[in-house]
């Protein structure tokens, strides 16, 4: 195995996808020539060619409205947001059009479409660039949504999502790129829906997403140390498919549940796990369930402003903390 | 083409005694009095020609040759309907006559259309995009883009403006600055051609021309075709926007009583003729209607199916 960082994991799914899918095709803004804000897709125009390798203007309404026809006509084509706060400029496309196609036609038609984009704050660019979507993709229904937080699952994720044959939004997260980790080589692949236990651990249970996780991970490791607690970190991946059964497994090694997420709290990914566990699971409970999520705020750019928005690891230890002498 | 027009105008006649007895649910928007531009656009085209089009959108889908029986069906939300009565009025679908969808979003079909014609840029199949809209789409933002991009990226699209002078209730000159819409696409520097919407013959000749522009490599074309539709936006639309004289003056160029006048004088047939076509076309729809009220409702438990694959 060899170590490659989140952009070269998610270059290499891309690269191995498109020479074995020709109908696979790329577009977005400044992701040919130039090779991505974020160069995920450096190179492929290189390797590809400029007919699937598409260059646009921009404009999402047009390409990811162009995508919607491609998909429905053969062709897999995938849809680059160079922001996730753009979406909400396509968001016809997107909602109207993409996710309800394949149901309003009775079945007629196929909609084998993906969005690829980055989300997140923690770089001060501001409300209007920092911004997490997952919740909205995964209330309005169409849309199977993943949230890769290493390297490994950024390939095998994303190899797997380039042969789902529904509309899938595939979430990246902007710090995420440059981290680095053991990538399987070839054919490695990661099935959209399953949760993964990132951490083992028996007193309570923490379960996260994208960039969060390596925070929740990171306030495992202090909550072991400073404190001899021991936290299991589920990674959920997907919020849709959501793996529910994976975090009740580990609810009933652990009775205590904590939940993290940079994305506003209000009607978030949270209150959805934490709903479909009490539905389910409530008897496991120890404690109430905590929620460390983002504040119902606008990020703002200053590091003193953004640190309070997006919950930071000492958020999930208190967090923690205050779950473990609950109950 | 005359049957077909007569088709359309039979089947949203239909539908509107339907809605009356309230055995259509949800909006209906009929085309009646628009039925040259979509007989003349969708009989310019290959039968695997792709086509988008919009929520007054029957007549198209009927010229391009939807299953009336079907469409009937989803009318009445059965569940023998084109779309197994999940989609409704608006959202007729059918791949395999290249039908890519109604729209309800105005503007929605046009990048989807451009979109599909990317596809067959891509294939190299020598297949068009045509897609139709009205003339309350042009102020869209997604028109703009799509229309952007079809240019830009030369595509195989037919870009059919079905300017019947209302968006909606408002009229035309509420909502755009231009005297003449197809002046839009020197924005894009885009080839346009203007037409009597009311003239089938017209409308298939100016299509006919544009396919073959697309399908020669040189990309899309405007069309304005100048329209009218005799009924209301939807059924329950008081009107208060226009004159009892102005529809009047518009049913004297009714598109189908023209093309009758034409085909009596012109191409020798009788007034027999013609009504024999009517008792034809008559008949398929009352067989369509008899089709949907007899075929069942969807089984509750497929409110899961035909989403996820």
């Amino acid at each position: 195995m060899r170590e490659l960082t989140y952009t070269q994991a998610l270059r290499e799914a891309l690269t191995e996808e498109m020479e074995r899918d020709p109908n696979i095709i790329l577009l977005g803004e400044d992701i040919g020539n130039y090779g991505g804000v974020f160069r995920v897709t450096e190179g492929l125009i290189h390797k590809f060619g400029d007919k699937r390798v598409k260059d646009t203007p921009i404009s999402e309404a047009g390409f990811v409205g162009l995508s919607v026809g491609m998909a429905m006509t053969g062709k897999r084509p995938v849809a680059e947001l160079m922001f996730m706060d753009f979406a909400l400029v396509c968001a016809d496309q997107i909602w109207n059009q993409a996710a309800k196609l394949r149901s309003m036609s009775g079945g007629r038609v196929q909609m084998p479409l993906m969005i690829r984009s980055q989300q997140g704050g923690g770089r001060g660019n501001g409300a209007q660039h920092s911004q997490s979507f997952e919740t909205l993709f995964t209330h309005l229904p169409g849309f199977k949504v993943v949230l890769p937080a290493t390297p490994a699952d950024a390939k095998g994720l994303l190899k797997s999502a380039l042969r789902d044959p529904n509309p899938v939004m595939f979430i990246e997260h902007k710090l995420l790129y440059n981290t680095k980790g053991d990538v399987p080589e070839g054919e490695h692949l990661v099935p959209l829906g399953k949760a993964d236990v990132k951490r083992a651990g028996s007193d309570l249970t923490i379960v996260s997403y994208s960039r969060q996780l390596l925070f929740a991970l990171e306030a495992a490791e202090t909550l072991q140390k400073d404190h001899g607690i021991s936290a299991e970190v589920v990674d959920l991946r997907c919020t849709v498919p959501m793996d529910i059964d994976t975090v009740i497994a580990s609810l009933k090694k652990t009775h205590r549940l904590l939940i993290t997420h940079e994305s506003h709290a209000a009607c978030g990914i949270g209150a959805e796990v934490a709903m479909r566990v009490m539905e389910r699971a409530f008897d496991e409970l120890d404690a109430p369930i905590m929620r460390v999520a983002g504040m119902d705020l606008p990020i703002h750019s200053a590091k003193s402003l953004e640190e309070q928005v997006l919950p930071q690891p000492p958020a999930i230890v208190a967090g923690a903390l205050k779950l473990m002498k609950g109950g | 083409m005359y049957e077909r027009m007569n088709l359309i105008r039979a089947f949203e006649e239909a539908c509107v005694q339907l809605y009356m007895e309230k055995e259509i649910r949800g909006s209906l928007h009929p085309c009646v009095g628009q039925e040259a531009t979509a007989v003349g656009a969708c009989f310019a085209i290959n039968p695997d020609d792709y086509m988008t089009c919009t929520y007054r959108g029957h007549g198209a889908c009927i010229a391009k040759g939807i299953d009336v029986n079907a469409a009937m069906a989803e009318m009445l939300n059965r569940k023998t309907g084109i779309s197994k009565g999940k989609g409704g009025s608006m959202h007729w679908t059918d791949p395999s006559i290249g039908l890519l969808g109604e729209n309800a979003i105005v503007a929605g079909g046009v990048p989807i259309a451009a979109g599909a014609a990317f596809s067959a840029q891509l294939d190299g199949d020598g297949r068009v995009a045509l897609t139709f809209f009205g003339d309350g789409a042009i102020n869209q933002g997604a028109f703009h883009e799509a229309l952007n991009l079809a240019q830009l990226w030369n595509l195989p699209l037919i870009l059919l403006c079905e300017n019947n002078l209302y968006a909606e209730m408002t009229p035309l000159a509420m909502s755009n600055p231009l005297k003449q819409i197809a002046d839009r696409a020197k924005g894009y520097n885009m080839r346009s051609m203007v037409v009597d919407g009311n003239d089938v013959c017209a409308v298939y000749d100016t299509v006919k021309k544009a396919a073959k522009f697309a399908r020669d490599g040189k990309g899309p074309t405007f069309i304005e075709a100048h329209t009218y539709r005799l009924l209301g936006h939807m059924i329950g639309d008081s009107e208060t926007y226009r004159t009892k004289e102005e529809v009047a003056q518009w049913r004297q160029r009714d598109p189908i009583k023209r093309l009758a006048e034409h085909l009596i004088a012109n191409e020798k047939l009788s007034q027999a003729d013609l009504d024999a076509i009517h008792a034809r076309v008559e008949a398929k729809i009352a067989g369509a209607v008899k089709f949907a009220k007899e075929s069942p409702y969807p089984d509750p438990e497929e409110v899961h199916t035909d989403f996820w694959l």
